[in-house]
């Protein structure tokens, strides 16, 4: 019996095929896009779980050159016979890969980790010259070395012994010197044995992994408003092939199978679909995946200088995710719909659904839901502001505008078929509300996607107008020069001065910890540049002339949020000394907290850092770059001009967006094809509805185009719908994500002409899904209708 | 006695309270007698059919078929019992639209383990369907489709054929022909036939007839 009763059921999809492709469509479009995200994610993160397991260089403190110069053998021996415990390694770059060179008998056995990396290096390095990469880094690595594939090591390092790396480098020196933590009481002090090095203490190893944190949580956000999106689909769908089969599942009930039986092959039918459908999902979510990895990982390495590799692995970690994701979702739209199933009589009729007997009591529960939700955003705004707060109060907003849609919408349609004489519209206002109970889910996904790319694309576009204005200020001199020795420094400092040109130190900057965070020291030369083009959030009286004086700092916006700060509060300098806060700048593109003192201050404070790279205002950029090369002997390479830079930043900003938009424009399709599926399914539900009107005088083709006007005015009343959310959700991202994830708030700027751009893309949307069905009844036989009055129904 | 329906009572609520539609209804059937069941629109005629076939429970009152009292059973016990013991058909055909004909008219049989395919063609040749096995159900005119669910009925040799107004959708001559074929067909598998029919025609045909008035039967 139960094969003859599951031949039954599977015989509904070889009759429909094109179900069959929507529902598993449904399905794995709603996988993918979730899959995809966690694809990108768990590919991130586990590249910074390596790099920070291959190389654990942040936990010790470090000797490094007061001039930033190698440290030749001779001081490190020095260093070592005058009892200091500390370990050489050396650092560089080959054909973009970086190589770190380690002493592996004196260094500390956790420096590379995990052990085994390091035990197999012991015993490998005695047999030979060898280098230790990541499998994807070993292209761009020597052919004649003998490289040992290691997957564990972080992408685009290698690891060797110091005296390989320092051949292959062509020096004999070394970048900086392990310090252990446990040192002789007795030893010389450092000043003494070696006095051109100082101690740059350890930074918490988990920088990046924070840093990245806000990332990974947007882009798990948009994971989840996908699934979101997608589970709206897929329970619209779910519900959908229910209703159809539930003439069938009366008649094999009156033929005496058991409903349990009915509902065991159903749930296994289901089951054996998502299966299907969930792993065609992953598998897309990871071809997604794969292509827009290159983009992140430019984007992770451009903000926050996290190494990713550019391509994916399949890892079990989101292949289960996905999975799991798409059980839980279609089982909670199963469950549902079984239920209704085992307590609907058998004699119940079968083509009034109880979708549409239960859809106006659903409506009024909505209602209430949907007040409850938005009151809770709102009410959320009181209160101060942490990440997952900004993004519970998203989830309020967009739920509860979802689920309050349906009922504005059936709403609008009773006053405007009430407000009307003409007979179509009328018959057409009631028909749509009628249509609401089939289409609500559909449009709720369509509603999210559209406010979600509202509301993204508004915060990228203003992020990036205001990034444009803070470059302007940021990047003002017209020419960036670099040297590599202090005495090249000084030559180009006299050189612009003779010239007078303003010359402007840039990279006259340390970080020190101050309450357990890591905050940048500035140091700037207050000129000119500085007073006519930066811009203040909140400044005092004469904010320039007093950092000049060394009497007051200024501090970046992020510095003011994250230790709560703001003009007239004072700041604990790392000498000690406490200087009050003259002004509150903007700092775009950076995540720490800066703080800004004169140059004078700076080099009171690290007499031992010079600038190396120089800022210099000109008319002619070109003559100048060329008079140097000439003047002072500075290669070509050492220099960019401003329009360089600034194209690089932009850059950088498109690639960071680049995931954001194309995660915009497949939530969108995914959406707009919920849409397709669900006319599609509620087509053969129509024409039982369809063919009185037929029958009354409107043809085929009227009744084929009011379908389809339908498809297209309900997208176009989501995407009005959609719009104040839209809004919303750029505010809060704006004013509250951002604030919680990169310590600054950025101003709102609208942009109408992109909302109707996405509005288009929506009727588009709903224009495609509308087109086969509109078609199909266009073409449906004078016949298919008839039989709609041949027989009671 | 194959069908025993002693005091069946139910009732429906509506807007205006509690509507009895059967009071007292007393009926029995034998193996191989037919019975036709007549009376007004909403007299409560389908009413008695699907609770003598297990899909709706009396309030009270006891309903015997074969022996065995169905009232008090379970879901399981009654989809059992209305696999192996009866068949029923109904006005709007209810086949299988995703099955063939073939296939539509061996399902009950093959639900109780009972499918003949010698029994099977020489019934559908005698219905005149033997063109239409390979078709499905949409494809076939309103007749056809009847004599689909009959055959669907009747090929599992059923020992209870219920019928409700079989005949309810098709012309006079079409209705006359196919309950000419069914009363054939039933009385070589020797089923008890109870139909509910408006017809006074089809109700001739029977052996016997009863008229449900005011909810008991006369």
């Amino acid at each position: 019996m139960t094969q003859h009763v599951l031949r039954a059921l599977l015989s509904y999809w070889y009759r429909n095929p094109l179900q069959l492709f929507a529902f598993l469509a449904g399905l794995a479009l709603a996988t993918a896009l979730w899959s995809g995200v966690q694809a990108i994610n768990a590919e991130a993160r586990a590249s910074y779980g390596s790099a920070a397991s291959t190389l654990d260089k942040g936990q010790y403190d470090i000797l490094v050159s007061r001039f930033d110069t190698p440290i030749p053998q001779e001081t490190y021996i020095r260093l070592r016979r005058s009892g200091w415990l500390v370990s050489p390694v050396v650092e560089g770059n080959l054909n973009g890969i970086r190589l770190i060179g380690f002493d592996s008998l004196s260094s500390p056995h956790d420096f590379v980790s995990p052990p085994a990396t390091w035990e197999a290096t012991l015993d490998r390095i005695i047999s030979g010259p060898k280098l230790f990469a990541n499998p994807d880094s070993k292209d761009q690595l020597p052919t004649m070395m003998d490289i040992i594939e290691d997957a564990s090591i972080e992408p685009g390092l290698a690891l060797g012994d110091i005296g390989t790396v320092q051949t292959i480098l062509g020096v004999e020196t070394n970048t900086y010197l392990i310090l252990y933590p446990d040192q002789p009481l007795n030893q010389p002090a450092l000043e003494v044995v070696a006095p051109e090095l100082r101690i740059q203490f350890s930074q918490p190893t988990t920088d990046i992994s924070q840093l990245t944190n806000s990332f990974h949580l947007n882009l798990t956000a948009f994971g989840f408003l996908s699934f979101a999106v997608g589970l709206f689909i897929v329970h619209s769908t779910v519900g959908l092939v229910f209703e159809q089969r539930r003439a069938m599942v009366r008649s094999l009930r009156t033929m005496g199978a058991p409903l349990r039986t009915i509902i065991s092959l159903i749930t296994l039918e289901m089951l054996g679909f998502v299966l299907a459908g969930a792993t065609l999902g992953i598998l897309v979510g990871w071809l997604i995946a794969a292509a827009l990895m290159p983009g992140v990982a430019a984007t992770l390495q451009g903000l926050y200088g996290a190494s990713v590799a550019g391509s994916l692995q399949l890892r079990f970690e989101w292949w289960a995710s996905g999975l799991t994701l798409a059980f839980l979702g279609v089982g909670s739209s199963l469950s549902v719909y079984l239920w209704q199933t085992s307590r609907t009589p058998i004699l119940a009729h079968a083509f009034v659904s109880a979708w549409i007997e239960t859809h106006n009591r659903l409506l009024r529960y909505s209602a209430i839901g949907s007040i409850i939700l938005l009151l809770a955003a709102v009410s959320l705004l009181v209160i101060p502001g942490s990440l997952a707060q900004g993004f519970l109060m998203l989830g309020c907003l967009l739920t509860g505008g979802a689920i309050g849609l349906p009922v504005v919408l059936s709403r609008c349609l009773s006053a405007f078929g009430h407000a009307t004489n003409h007979p179509i519209f009328h018959w057409f206002c009631a028909d749509t509300r009628q249509q609401l109970s089939g289409l609500s889910l559909a449009l709720m996904a369509l509603l999210l996607a559209v406010s979600a790319n509202i509301g993204i694309s508004t915060m990228v576009a203003s992020f990036r107008l205001t990034f444009i204005g803070y470059l302007d200020q940021a990047l003002a001199p017209e020419l960036y020069v670099g040297v590599e020795t202090t005495a090249e420094a000084d030559a180009l400092e006299a050189f612009a001065r003779s010239k007078n040109l303003e010359i402007l130190p840039v990279d006259m900057m340390t970080t020190w910890q101050s309450q357990g965070q890591k905050v940048q020291l500035l140091g700037i030369r207050v000129g000119n540049t500085y007073r006519e083009t930066r811009r203040f959030i909140e400044s005092g009286d004469s904010p320039w002339d007093r950092v000049a004086g060394g009497e007051a700092i200024i501090v970046n916006e992020q510095y003011a949020r994250n230790f709560n700060t703001w003009l007239g509060d004072t700041v604990d300098l790392p000498d000690g000394r406490t200087l009050p806060i003259a002004a509150i700048v903007s700092d775009y593109g950076n995540v720490l907290g800066q703080v800004l003192v004169s140059e004078a201050v700076f080099q009171s404070i690290h007499p031992e850092i010079r600038a190396l790279q120089f800022g210099l205002r000109t008319e002619d950029p070109d003559a100048l770059g060329k008079e140097l090369v000439s003047s002072l002997g500075l290669p070509k390479g050492a220099m960019i001009d401003q329009a360089s830079m600034k194209q690089m930043a932009l850059d950088l900003f498109g690639s960071t967006f680049l995931i954001t938009g194309a995660l915009n424009a497949l939530t969108l399709t995914v959406a707009g094809f919920g849409i397709f599926m669900s006319l599609l399914a509620l087509a053969d539900r129509r024409i039982p509805q369809l063919a009185p009107v037929w029958a009354i005088g409107l043809s085929r083709s009227q009744l084929g185009w009011t379908e389809f006007a339908r498809a297209v005015v309900l997208a176009m009343f989501v995407f009005v719908f959609a719009i104040p959310f839209g809004l919303a959700v750029a505010w809060i991202l704006l004013k509250r994500i951002n604030v919680a994830a990169f310590g600054w708030e950025l101003p709102m700027y609208l942009f109408p002409m992109d909302y109707l751009a996405i509005g288009g893309l929506a009727v588009l949307s709903a224009v495609l899904a509308a087109t086969w069905p509109t078609l199909r009844l266009m073409r449906l036989p004078p016949a298919r209708l008839l039989k709609e009055f041949s027989s009671e129904r | 006695m194959l069908l025993e329906m002693n005091s069946v009572k139910k009732s429906f609520r509506d807007s205006e309270g509690k509507l009895p539609v059967l009071k007292d209804v007393n009926l029995s059937l034998a193996m191989g007698e037919s019975l036709a069941l007549t009376g007004e629109s909403g007299s409560g005629k389908s009413t008695l059919l699907n609770i003598a076939a297990g899909l709706e429970t009396a309030d009270s009152g006891a309903v015997i078929i074969d022996g065995q009292e169905i009232t008090n059973l379970r879901e399981t016990e009654l989809a059992r019992f209305r696999r192996q013991e009866l068949a029923i058909v109904f006005q709007q055909f209810n086949l299988i639209p995703s099955m063939t004909v073939a296939d539509n008219i061996a399902f009950h049989a093959r639900l109780a383990n009972r499918y003949d395919p010698d029994l099977a063609s020489h019934m559908i040749a005698q219905m005149g369907l033997a063109d239409h096995v390979k078709k499905y159900p949409e494809t076939l005119s309103s007749g056809q489709q009847q004599r689909v669910a009959i055959l669907r009925a009747l090929v599992g040799k059923p020992r209870l054929l219920l019928a409700d107004e079989p005949t309810g959708n098709l012309d006079e001559a079409t209705a006359d022909q196919v309950m000419l074929q069914v009363l054939d067909l039933i009385g070589e598998i020797g089923s008890a036939f109870l139909i509910v029919t408006h017809s006074a025609k089809v109700a001739a045909m029977m052996g016997r007839q009863v008229h449900l008035e005011n909810g008991v039967l006369r």
